[in-house]
């Protein structure tokens, strides 16, 4: 098959934090690089977060990366490999400066240094009084951050292919990934990207679940791709629900506004993280909080006329605070909750927000997967960095502030090592035609005609089945009967049928490309889920409500090939400080 | 509740028409929630979303005659049935999807990035809060188009006029204290088109879906002109 085919030295896939801090390092070392998004840059998820980065640049209070490494440890459930850790966290503080430097407008404190909020799960001194950690500019973090690194790179003129879906990867005849077959949405051409090396950094795939923070083009693409390309996901039973969505509809309402001093409170007006977690109260981290609230509404203490959420108090801090610090949160609520938080409470749930699992790397952003007995190997010119990678810092439950973090450290070092390795392996490899026919037909597929299942029916039943078995908490009896239902949806879905075959700008086309990711990393999550039989950060299950160390401190792998399950040891031990040993983890 | 679409594929179609849509609404229903209503009647109906809260930028639309983002946009502001159309000036691909690659070259035409001459410090370079404040309302922009496509100069000229969201940008870096190229971005802006096709027509302001003014960026960027002219 004869296809337009480029060339270039590095191909990131998504142009979001990690994929355009990455292309930086490229593109400022003068390589040739390309970066390809599904959406123009800066319409990239990124841009949705608000409440900011976290750093120990100890702007506010003492604070070490140290503290940092222990509270994000303690964070992870002890599920995060400490070696990964240590690095992110040294790795914070410069970043956070490089941030500034490239002209990110953080929020600044009288004496002309970056404004930090409490997070939570933060703390001084290994667990003592809260920290306040997070950089933050105003309540549009990733906004600022995102634009800005879209900027650099205009000025790096890096290559962009903006509104470009990638399919699939490509293999050479000897098996090695070599770039990947793309499809431009605007005249629904193929086109064959060959790279040297090839970075995903495609994102969340928050979009599998019905209720989420998460925008429509979070759909796990890049995870999908690495599953179908035979490397295991890991940890994905790991998904982290955010405690305060708008009820109902699921659009965040940050941390940062708790950090600031705001509270929840249930029908009875209690301000009942007192009782769940009393030292943190409303700073427990995300999994204890969500928890907490799925609980006061089930034990009848939810607000509203079903008693279907509770509320957000905010009032009292004043309309000064409110407008300087969380301009954007006071606007969603007027558009979306239908209320001034300067005047009212706003309705909150938890919404799903976060994949903490992923595709396996190692530090340096190379992906990684077991190569039989015990060992690991590196998948030659693979990279993963951002939300869909696992390196594994977040362990079974991510810190506010520690995802922007991760997106920033590890794109930059898989860009750095990518330059490495393009240096070392120069030669152009070419795509098999076998594994371009196999990426094509994923394609082609779409063109078949007749009468079938809309793919927007099967989209809405798949997300409606993971939210019902797959939420905040689960016992074996729910995640059974989820894994039968996605059986039986997976089974359906190449029944599934386009009525339009047209060839420009067809998003309905996409939405299906996007459809099966979906399914492939929704039976991920589902079929680890179900394997883990214990409680652990945002993993909680009622029949195993304790933590088991014994059996379950290792990382979970899911394989497609038979929906297969292995496991590897956590990496606890940290690059230069001493082990964190897991312990019982009270907020 | 009617809702009347813009329908154009170059696929299938010769020239464009106007489409009737019977959707249902609900309490809170947004503009967004109504396409996606369509979308779902008829897989064929295309249109750019994704946030779905106003901070991605892709759903600039224009409703009733006036430029708005369709997932912040409630239908009951919306009298009915609403027309949706694609923003205007742009050359449409598809249906509600316009070619915003003219709009986007004026933004990196104005280096929309910091520049920094000094050598770097090792920490943050500090910035007092006073200076910072002077950021806000430039630096929140989202690239949506809503401005520059309602701007009568970028119809007539967009090859050449900068528009109202690039100029914006411009000013963001401008007014940064931080930032080390003020002549340079003045100097870029020399001559009849790029920066003072603007006739303060002010339709940029009026519909800025964030509340932005840049009209009055442009404003402070002549004020800076003749400054440094004298
Ligand atoms: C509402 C919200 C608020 C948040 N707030 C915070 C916070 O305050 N602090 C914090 O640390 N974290 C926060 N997070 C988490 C954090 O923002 C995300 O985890 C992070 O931004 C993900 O970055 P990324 O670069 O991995 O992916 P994204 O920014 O999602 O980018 C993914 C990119 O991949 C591209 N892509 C995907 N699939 C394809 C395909 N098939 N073909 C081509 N391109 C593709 C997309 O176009 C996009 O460019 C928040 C998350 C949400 C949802």
């Amino acid at each position: 098959m004869s296809l337009p085919t480029r060339h270039f030295d590095a191909l990131i896939i998504g142009a979001g934090g990690a994929g355009l801090n990455a292309a930086l390092q490229l593109a400022s070392a003068e390589l040739r690089v390309a970066v390809v998004s599904k959406v123009f840059p800066t319409r990239s998820h990124t841009v949705a977060a608000q409440g900011g980065v976290n750093a120990a640049l100890a702007n506010m209070m003492p604070d070490s990366w140290h503290w940092h490494m222990f509270d994000t440890v303690k964070g992870s459930d002890y599920l995060g490999d400490q070696d990964a850790i240590e690095f992110m966290c040294r790795e914070a503080i410069p970043t956070v400066y490089e941030l500034e430097h490239a002209g990110v407008p953080f929020s600044r404190l009288d004496n002309g240094k970056i404004y930090q909020r409490p997070f939570g799960g933060q703390s001084q001194n290994f667990g003592g009084d809260q920290a306040a950690r997070t950089c933050a500019a105003a309540d549009r973090t990733g906004h600022a951050i995102l634009h800005t690194l879209y900027q650099q790179n205009i000025r790096a003129r890096t290559h962009f292919f903006d509104e470009f879906f990638a399919i699939d990867l490509v293999r050479d005849a000897e098996g090695v990934i070599c770039g990947a077959l793309v499809l431009e949405i605007e005249t629904g051409e193929p086109l064959l990207i060959e790279s040297k090396a090839t970075l995903l950094a495609t994102g969340g795939c928050g979009q599998v679940f019905r209720t989420t923070s998460n925008a429509h083009i979070n759909t796990g693409d890049g995870t999908a791709m690495a599953l179908r390309a035979g490397i295991p996901l890991m940890d994905m039973e790991f998904f982290q629900f955010h405690p305060t969505g708008i009820a109902g509809k699921g659009m965040l309402i940050t941390e940062g506004t708790r950090g600031e001093g705001g509270y929840l409170i249930n029908k009875d007006g209690e301000r009942f993280m007192e009782r769940y977690a009393p030292r943190a109260k409303d700073l427990a981290s995300r999994d204890v909080v969500s928890r907490a609230i799925v609980t006061e509404v089930k034990e009848g203490r939810g607000c509203g006329e079903h008693g279907d959420y509770v509320m957000l108090k905010l009032d009292h801090l004043g309309e000064a605070v409110i407008s300087k610090r969380l301009p954007g949160i006071r606007e969603s609520s007027k558009i979306f909750a239908g209320c001034d938080p300067v005047i009212e409470p706003i309705p909150v749930f938890p919404t799903a927000h976060y994949a903490m699992g992923g595709i396996p790397t190692d530090r340096f952003g190379r992906v990684a997967m077991p190569a039989g007995h015990g060992s690991e190997e590196v998948v030659a010119g693979l990279y993963a960095a951002g939300e869909c990678a696992c390196a594994s810092v977040h362990g079974a439950n991510r810190l506010g502030g520690n995802s922007l973090l991760d997106i920033l450290v590890f794109g930059r070092l898989a860009g750095k090592d990518i330059i490495d390795f393009v240096r070392e392996n120069p030669y152009q490899r070419t795509a098999d035609s076998a594994s371009l026919d196999w990426a094509m037909a994923r394609l082609s597929r779409w063109d078949q005609k007749g009468q079938g299942i809309p793919v927007q029916e099967l989209r809405a039943e798949f997300r409606k089945c993971m939210e019902d078995h797959a939420g905040v908490f689960r016992t074996e009896a729910i995640m059974s009967e989820g894994v039968e239902k996605l059986r039986e949806i997976r089974a359906r879905l190449p029944e599934a049928r386009l009525t339009d075959h047209s060839k420009v700008f067809n998003t309905a086309r996409i939405e299906a490309l996007e459809l099966e990711n979906m399914v492939d990393v929704g039976f991920s999550i589902a079929v680890s889920a179900l394997h883990r039989q214990e409680s652990r950060g945002a993993h909680s299950r009622p029949d195993h409500p304790e933590r088991d160390d014994q059996s379950w401190l290792k990382h979970s792998l899911y394989y497609q090939d038979g929906d297969r399950m292995d496991y590897k040891p956590v990496r606890t031990k940290p690059l230069t400080v001493e082990s964190f040993p897991p312990k019982e983890r009270v907020y | 509740m009617r809702i009347s679409v813009y329908r154009f594929n170059p696929d299938t179609d010769t020239k464009p028409r106007m489409q009737d849509y019977e959707v249902k609404t609900f309490q809170g229903m947004m503009l967004r929630d109504a396409l996606l209503e369509v979308k779902k009647q008829d897989e064929s109906f295309s249109f750019r979303h994704s946030c779905g809260e106003g901070v991605c930028g892709s759903d600039g639309v224009n409703a009733n005659g006036t430029n708005v983002l369709a997932c912040i946009t409630p239908i009951s502001e919306l009298k009915t049935p609403i027309q949706v159309r694609p923003l205007p000036g742009r050359p449409v691909i598809r249906d509600l999807v316009v070619d915003m690659t003219q709009f986007y070259e004026q933004y990196r035409a104005v280096k929309p990035y910091l520049v920094r001459k000094d050598p770097l410090p090792e920490q943050e370079i500090p910035q007092s809060p006073a200076d910072r404040d002077k950021l806000d309302g430039l630096y929140e922009c989202i690239l949506c188009g809503c401005c520059s496509t309602a701007c009568p100069s970028f119809w007539w000229n967009p090859d050449k006029f900068h528009g109202p969201a690039a100029l914006l940008q411009s000013w963001r870096f401008l007014a940064d204290s931080r930032d080390q190229a003020t002549e340079e971005r003045l100097d870029a802006l020399e001559g009849p088109y790029k920066l003072f096709r603007c006739h303060s027509i002010m339709n940029c302001v009026e519909v800025c879906p964030k509340g932005l003014n840049p009209t009055r960026a442009i404003g402070h960027i002549k004020e800076l002109m003749l400054d440094k002219g004298l």
